[in-house]
């Protein structure tokens, strides 16, 4: 506190508490922050930094920090690590925080005051958040909070986060806190012995003395909470980060000679210390918390959860769900879409009627507004996707999803924690890879965080859906219920997690093999998704697909530009194009000109577009790509698409635009991609085709940010070369079987 | 006076907790979610294909798998 005030920072506060219990709706309650909340554990998964003013006091702002929920301070898993780091002033870029909040969920007191009794020993001012305020009533509970207060010697104020209730009490008890200089009474630091360390048996408490002197000895003092995690836990995580190397050897001698010594006086390590907190829980909660007996309360939940995880209706329930959210994807998003694709194409007759024919015309009509737009167009879609992702996470089912799962996950060698990550990489990997933080077991964790990439993400829609609404025939079956293009669709979006089974369980087979992992986890209940959380998550999601059309699809839509524009002499054909527009503007037009003319100009662009750069590197292509059913424009498109799935929309609208034929009917991309033709006169794109673009890129790993992102979890280049290797394979086998397949049965 | 394991209890059934067998990690993490000596629980249904299991315990549900359910002792009540 007192460098604080030297160095003049604002203080910083940190949130903690178990998972689920509301740290985020907090930190966003508390600074305006839009953290990502949800209703399952494990939604947080790395520290997020917010600024709360306030005014009136000696600083003017406070740094809170939003952290993973953790059920301990013995971190078993990757997120929970990132918790005590933080906490224990270990993290490089968060100073040691100057004040903890500790969030416990009001219903479940006992096993979150767990997590409480250790970061007391920290030796933090704390203060207690005592959520879900609420719910207490609906579970028929009583609790008397000013007593606890007394009984904890912390102050405790109650609060209910989601509904903005408590916020300015627990706002006000924070500044007193952090005014009151080092020193003073009520800080929410204890003495030693109100500490539940003081329970810990006598010949732990003197060994824990003794180590403490010896590491001063070495020149590396430790907390003492430091030493006693390094005694009592057997991950090695965090002994990593808190000894230096040149003691380390000594370090792990010493402590195993410490633990002999106290196993042979009867201290069970790591039983002893979960008895004595829980020991010292029920003294503090004697006489605060009132529950009426189970039988006198039906809980909605239960019964909810009876069905939904039923033997077999459960199953059924989670297939039929996942079908309705595709066909409602592709019937509802229709006419917005109709609307958007309306939009850009009258942007582009816009700008032609107002400049004539030349380069910057070009670039404008043919290299953003056919590229950039041809994305946009599928911002309705990406909104009702996260529309039901946020309401299937912020009702409950999420973890009831791993539950089920969990059995299936098993057989393959991993758990249903798996199953989560997995999950949220059908709206994006990215998300999906860094939630794989949650999962304990380092192998597990690799495993899913290398199929991660092959679930469905929302940036291959565009894909699909462009494919399937061009060339998959619009057809109802099964008495209207089913259409064609929306079964296709979801045979699509399935296709990848198939996939994902068989390299899941040649993974953990041979590259990561070893023990089966466990699965603990807590099941959230369920209840009404809130419309702020879920409207947040929306709109963050739309603003970043938006984003990404305005830099990275904007970029490469240009640098296609180019590549098809340059270097071929574009006079003939810009002089042709005006005379054309001209005669069809004028009262009298000869539609011979125009005919004549017309042909004269399609035929000029695709010599151009043959003759430029990207031209000829698609004749390079060609050859590789041949097998797949595919021409030299398409191979260029998807190298172009490295960077992001969503990008091949965008440059074959680019190469379109400008090698397309014009006529008079052409609306849109669907209908250049249609009319395109090989030099013969067959069109390029069949059924056959299009599946065999679709395939290629559910199984690709075209996706910079996600490679990248894998490197960061990993921290080796390894595993994202191995990634992108592997499914590019993949991607290309599988493209190459469907082609063949589709054409040998299609073609009569 | 009926000594059991967690894994016994059928849906529906309760049982006071004994203690948790072992002293290694795991037991810990038993310990540390709530399935304390003396507390009541309760079982509240499996999966579809029988494992895992769904318990309340300490007013919240936990789900564990039917290997780790056995490390529980209880008193069915
Ligand atoms: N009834 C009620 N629900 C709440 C309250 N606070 C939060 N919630 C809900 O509890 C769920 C979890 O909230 P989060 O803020 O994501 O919890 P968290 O502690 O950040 O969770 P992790 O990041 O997974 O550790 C969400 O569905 C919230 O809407 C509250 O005071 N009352
Ligand atoms: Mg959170």
């Amino acid at each position: 506190m007192a460098n604080r005030a030297a160095s003049d920072r604002p203080p910083i506060v940190a949130l903690i508490g178990n998972p689920n219990t509301g740290k985020s709706s907090l930190f966003n309650a508390l600074c305006g922050g839009q953290a990502r909340v949800g209703n399952y554990p494990g939604v947080t998964v790395e520290h997020k930094t917010g600024r709360m003013l306030v005014a009136n006091s000696a600083f003017k702002s406070i740094e809170l920090v939003d952290l993973p929920g953790t059920y301990s301070l013995s971190a078993r898993s990757a997120d929970e690590a990132v918790s005590v780091e933080v906490l224990c002033g270990e993290m490089p870029s968060v100073a040691r925080p100057d004040a903890v909040i500790v969030i416990l969920d009001a219903t479940n007191l006992e096993r979150n005051l767990y997590l409480l009794s250790q970061v007391l020993e920290l030796q933090i001012p704390t203060l207690v958040a005592l959520n879900m305020w609420d719910r207490l009533e609906k579970e028929g509970m009583r609790l008397d909070a000013e007593k606890l207060s007394d009984s904890l010697g912390v102050r405790v104020v109650c609060t209910s986060a989601s509904k903005r209730i408590g916020i300015a009490e627990l706002q006000s008890a924070l500044l007193e806190l952090l005014d009151r200089g080092p020193g003073a009474d009520s800080q929410g630091i204890l003495e030693r012995s109100a500490l539940a360390s003081a329970t810990f048996p006598e010949a732990f408490r003197n060994s824990v003395d003794e180590l403490e002197a010896w590491f001063v000895s070495q020149g590396c003092p430790l907390q003492r909470f430091q030493i006693e995690r390094l005694l009592i836990d057997d991950s090695q995580a965090h002994s990593h980060r808190v000894i230096p190397k040149r003691i380390a050897s000594a370090v792990a001698d010493r402590i195993g000679q410490t633990r002999e010594h106290l196993a042979s006086n009867g201290v069970s390590i790591p039983l002893f210390e979960t008895r004595a907190r829980y020991g010292w829980i029920k003294q503090r909660v004697a006489g605060v918390v009132e529950r009426q007996a189970r039988e006198q309360r039906v809980s909605t939940s239960d019964r909810i959860d009876r069905w939904l995880t039923h033997r077999w209706f459960g199953l059924l329930f989670f297939i039929g769900l996942m079908f309705f959210i595709f066909q409602s994807i592709t019937g509802i998003a229709s006419w917005p879409m109709d609307g958007i694709g309306f939009a850009s194409q009258w942007l582009g007759q816009q700008v032609e009627s107002m400049m004539g024919p030349g380069p910057l015309r070009s670039l404008l009509v043919d290299g953003i507004i056919a590229g950039v737009g041809a994305v946009l167009v599928f911002l309705p879609q990406i909104a009702i996707l996260f529309f039901f992702i946020a309401v299937l996470e912020d009702c409950g089912y999420m973890s009831r999803a791993a539950f089920m799962m969990d059995k299936f996950m098993s057989a393959l060698g991993m758990s249903g924690k798996s199953f989560l990550p997995l999950m949220s990489s059908f709206a994006c990997a990215i998300p999906g890879i860094m939630a794989t933080r949650t999962i304990e077991n380092r192998r597990d964790r690799m495993v899913t965080l290398l199929i991660a990439p092959l679930m469905s993400c929302s940036a291959r829609w565009p894909v699909y859906v462009l494919m399937v609404s061009a060339f998959v025939p619009k057809q109802a079956v099964l008495g209207g219920w089913v259409s064609v293009q929306g079964a296709v669709l979801f045979a699509m979006m399935c296709l990848g997690a198939l996939v994902a089974i068989p390299v899941a369980w040649l993974l953990k087979r041979f590259v990561f093999p070893g023990e089966p992992s466990t699965f603990i986890m807590e099941l959230s209940s369920y209840k009404w998704p809130s419309f702020r959380v879920v409207a947040m998550r929306v709109w963050e999601r739309v603003l970043s697909f938006i984003a990404r059309a305005g830099t990275l699809i904007f970029v490469t839509s240009v640098l296609v530009w180019a590549a098809a524009y340059f270097p071929g002499d574009h006079s003939l054909l810009d002089q042709t194009t005006a005379k054309l527009e001209t005669e069809q503007a004028s009262p009298n037009a000869d539609p011979a000109k125009i005919q004549a003319w017309t042909s004269q100009v399609n035929q000029l662009k695709s010599d151009l577009i043959a003759k430029s750069f990207l031209g000829v590197a698609g004749q390079w292509i060609e050859p590789i790509v041949r097998p797949l059913g595919w021409d030299g424009k398409i191979g260029v498109a998807v190298l172009a698409s490295f960077p992001a799935r969503e990008v091949i929309v965008a440059t074959l609208g680019t190469i379109y635009s400008l090698g397309g034929a014009q006529d008079e009917t052409s609306d849109g991309l669907a209908e250049n991609l249609r009319s395109a033709t090989w030099p013969d006169g067959r069109p390029v794109y069949t059924l056959a085709t299009a599946c065999s673009i679709m395939v290629f890129f559910a199984l690709c790993a075209q996706c910079v940010s996600t490679l990248v992102t894998i490197r960061r979890e990993t921290n080796s280049w390894r595993w994202p070369i191995f990634s992108f290797v592997y499914m590019t394979t993949l991607a290309y086998l599988g493209a190459w079987i469907v082609y063949n397949l589709m054409s040998a049965w299609l073609v009569p | 006076m009926a000594v059991t394991t967690l894994n016994d209890l059928q849906a529906g059934q309760s049982g006071t907790i004994l203690d948790v067998e072992g002293n290694d990690s795991l037991a810990a993490r038993l310990l540390e979610m709530g399935l304390i000596p003396g507390e009541l629980v309760e079982m509240i249904g499996q999966a579809p294909m029988g494992d895992p299991v769904e318990f309340s315990v300490v007013g919240y549900r936990l789900s564990l798998r039917r290997i780790e359910a056995r490390r529980v002792r209880i008193e069915r009540t």
